[in-house]
């Protein structure tokens, strides 16, 4: 079997591109250049943009024995991540840009690629399992990356190879450094590969400009100003420079963001809490299914798991009803809904709401 | 798997007999500046290998600076030069560059443009990736006395083309212009004489002739002023300094005499092989370019694009085959970014992408050209599928998620 091995320069991929030689498996590097003018040295956690990763991955595959080459994706990227991811927060949502990068560019452009050139999967080093086809959760629960994977179709899985998801991320790291890559002890990567700073609200700004509006709590009241309601997220609490409190003292969080208007509604923690969330454009692991049905969802990265019921609407509009309350769903965020460890499929967030007291079941 | 090297312009393999001069220099002690036996036996090998690299260069020996290779002799050159001449006069702060220059001198350049006042003009070329003279003589001709320095390559790294280079010399000499060249790739392949050229200045370097890496030398005429880059013993001319490299002096003067030695024959012999790849590899893809000037170009160079396909994809299918070749755009850190040599010919961004070199050297052999010939069409085919595969950016994604709606 000939696979590309899609190699970071992060001891992760560097591991699963080995596991993927040792498996006898005709494998050839690449590492993704996902910026025209990348910098010359990693700076901080982000670990996947410098010439210095591309480094870290080229001596990886030269330990491997490996063919290496550098492939520009930037111009992709930047249209299918960057730009979406600019104007998804323009839009008041909150969107997880690794997640499109797995969806538009790794298994996507990457994979097609791949296929074209006689290859027959791409191999990353997610941590995440394949049982028999069906996306499932790591075994290492704290690293698991099912959830940003999970917007991907069985026909994008049936060319992924993840050969980490048997392992905990300190076996990864632990093999890496007897297998003697040089990236065994270099620092998990954090945030946003493509904000360098790691200044999200600066990056937003320079891009769509500064547009001062309101924060009003949810009767219309006005209680403070900011410099672009993009730069909000559903159940932030800090940096809403609101210089009067409530009566009872207690700390506000963003509501909603509402684009249009350019205004942030806030209100108490209580007012967060929502148990019906609707969804579009689902994506099955296994196919549709029939009936309504229950699952566990979860509705960020790394964030809670919590029982719900799904019904699934003729136009593939998806009603997730959680048995109790969560906080902080926001717009653009993915739902995934899991059977145990196991994907059952994901959609995309566009309302959250809370469920009248007295609301009749709907059929 | 045989493999079959086809990038010269990147470097060349080492003749046997400079390894075999530069091991024996190797084995001997001697700082050439000693003033004791062992120094001066260095020297006296350092001092012979400038008058024969002086010899096969028509120069005199007093002309020959000793560098560590193209890089830095362009810069020397170009930082050196314009330093000297504004120095002379502070008017004197227009470059001028063709726009196809390697990044030894558009950078430096362009350095000089950010931090030293200088006045950067890229002299356009034409489809064929050529100077115009008439180009130049209007643009000294618009303010001679504020020009510093006029840098045009003798011929193009990636394409290929050999510039009007004595044409474009009388012009900048009307004016009292003084003129460099990077002959890097023109050296050993094409009639190079210092002296016949009237250049001012000129760069070569040694692994491109078969020579060692890390040894060059910028040709400087006498009564040219250069501002020195390394400062510290003077050792050349208090140009340059730093401890000269005997077995690098003896490799690059080896290398450079047997190059021009049998220069004409070789040049016959890879402009055949570089004629009957570029024949065959258009048979095999019809739709294939072949950039450059077809008839005054570097003998070995065959560059083409392959419309629709990534030069990635190319190179690495072809690297597959054991076929090693360039996608022939500058590399910036392994990332591939669309030539700048290819966009001043007026090629778009796709056809600059989808461009590789193949350059042909002393050890190249028809059946390296036909290994090429053999693969390009099911390579230029698949190639093809993948640039399709990951064409331009996917849209659908615009139909993002309504705005939050509905909260109670």
């Amino acid at each position: 079997m000939k696979v590309l091995a899609a190699m970071s320069g992060g001891v992760d991929s560097a591991v699963a591109a080995a596991r993927a030689v040792d498996a006898g498996w005709d494998v050839t590097g690449v590492h993704l250049a996902l910026s025209r003018n990348p910098a010359t040295l990693r700076s901080g956690a982000r670990g996947c943009c410098s010439v210095e990763d591309s480094h870290d991955a080229r001596r990886a595959a030269d330990l491997l024995g490996i063919p290496f080459y550098v492939w520009d994706f930037a111009e992709r990227f930047k249209a299918d991540v960057i730009d979406d991811f600019v104007a998804e927060y323009e839009a008041g949502h909150t969107p997880n840009p690794c997640l499109r990068c797995n969806e538009k560019i790794k298994f996507s452009a990457l994979l097609d690629r791949a296929l074209a050139l006689d290859f027959d999967a791409v191999v990353t080093g997610h941590h995440a399992k394949l049982v028999d086809g069906v996306l499932s959760r790591s075994v290492d629960q704290a690293k698991d990356q099912s959830y940003v994977l999970a917007v991907l179709r069985p026909d994008q899985l049936a060319h992924a190879l993840f050969p980490l998801g048997d392992s905990t991320k300190n076996r990864v790291r632990a093999e890496a450094a007897e297998r003697g890559l040089s990236v065994a002890d270099k620092p998990d990567s954090h945030d946003i590969c493509f904000i360098a700073d790691g200044d999200t609200k600066g990056f937003l700004a320079k891009q769509l400009g500064e547009r001062p509006g309101d924060i009003v709590d949810a009767s219309g009241a006005v209680l403070g100003a900011h410099d672009g309601a993009f730069a909000f997220t559903v159940g932030q609490r800090k940096g809403l420079n609101i210089t009067t409190a409530t009566p009872s003292g207690e700390p506000r969080y963003v509501l909603s963001i509402q684009p249009k208007s350019n205004t942030v509604v806030v209100g108490s923690s209580r007012e967060l809490e929502v148990d019906q969330i609707r969804c579009v454009r689902p994506v099955w692991i296994s196919g549709q299914p029939d009936d309504d049905f229950e699952c566990l969802v979860q509705m960020r990265a790394h964030g809670m798991v919590t029982p719900a019921r799904i019904t699934v609407g003729a136009a593939g509009e998806l009603l997730a009803r959680l048995h109790s309350t969560q906080r902080g769903v926001a717009a653009g965020q993915a739902l995934v809904m899991y059977d145990g460890d196991r994907v059952i499929g994901s959609a995309t967030i566009t309302a959250a709401e809370r469920q009248p007291v007295a609301a009749e079941t709907s059929a | 798997m045989t493999m079959h090297y086809l990038d010269h312009a990147a470097t060349t393999p080492m003749l046997e007999e400079v390894i075999a001069a530069m091991s024996a220099a190797m084995a001997e002690v001697g700082n050439p500046s000693s003033l004791h036996t062992s120094g001066r036996r260095a020297r006296r090998i350092v001092e012979e290998s400038r008058e024969r690299l002086a010899a096969a260069l028509d120069a005199r020996p007093s002309e020959i600076i000793f560098t560590s290779g193209g890089t830095e002799s362009d810069n020397l050159a170009v930082k050196g030069i314009y330093l000297a001449r504004r120095a002379e006069s502070s008017a004197r702060r227009r470059i001028l560059i063709s726009a196809v220059e390697h990044h030894a001198v558009l950078d430096a350049a362009q350095w000089l443009a950010d931090h030293e006042g200088a006045e950067l003009e890229l002299l356009p070329v034409d489809e064929l990736g050529a100077v115009d003279p008439q180009t130049l003589k209007s643009s000294i001709a618009r303010d001679p006395d504020s020009v510093a320095l006029v840098s045009v390559m003798w011929a193009n790294n990636e394409v290929g083309t050999v510039q009007p280079i004595a044409e474009l010399v009388l012009i900048a000499h009307e004016f009292g212009v003084p003129m460099h060249s990077d002959a890097v790739q023109a050296v050993g392949l094409l009639p190079v004489s210092f002296a016949e050229s009237d250049l001012d200045a000129m760069t070569m370097t040694a692994h491109k002739l078969g020579g060692p890496y890390g040894a060059g030398a910028l040709l400087l005429k006498r009564t040219v002023g250069c501002v020195p880059l390394l400062h510290g013993g003077g050792q050349e001319r208090d140009v340059r300094s730093g401890t000269l490299d005997t077995p690098g002096a003896v490799g690059l003067a080896l290398a450079a005499e047997l190059a021009t030695a049998d220069r004409a024959d070789r040049a016959t012999k890879l402009t055949e092989l570089r004629d009957r790849l570029v024949s065959g590899v258009l048979a095999e893809v019809p739709d294939a370019v072949f950039n450059g000037d077809p008839a005054n170009r570097l003998p070995g160079n065959a560059h083409l694009s392959f419309p629709g396909c990534e030069g990635d994809s190319l190179l690495m299918l072809l690297d597959a085959r054991g076929i090693e070749c360039s996608t022939g755009s500058a590399c910036s850190a392994g990332v591939a970014q669309p030539s700048h040599v290819l966009l001043a010919m007026g090629a778009d961004e796709s056809r600059a992408r989808g461009s590789l070199r193949f350059s042909l050297g002393h050890n190249s052999t028809s059946a390296d050209v036909e290994a090429v010939i053999s693969a390009i069409g099911q390579v230029a085919e698949r190639a093809r599928r993948a640039g399709m595969a990951a064409g331009p950016a996917a849209k659908e994604n615009a139909t993002s998620t309504t705005t939050m709606a509905g909260r109670l």
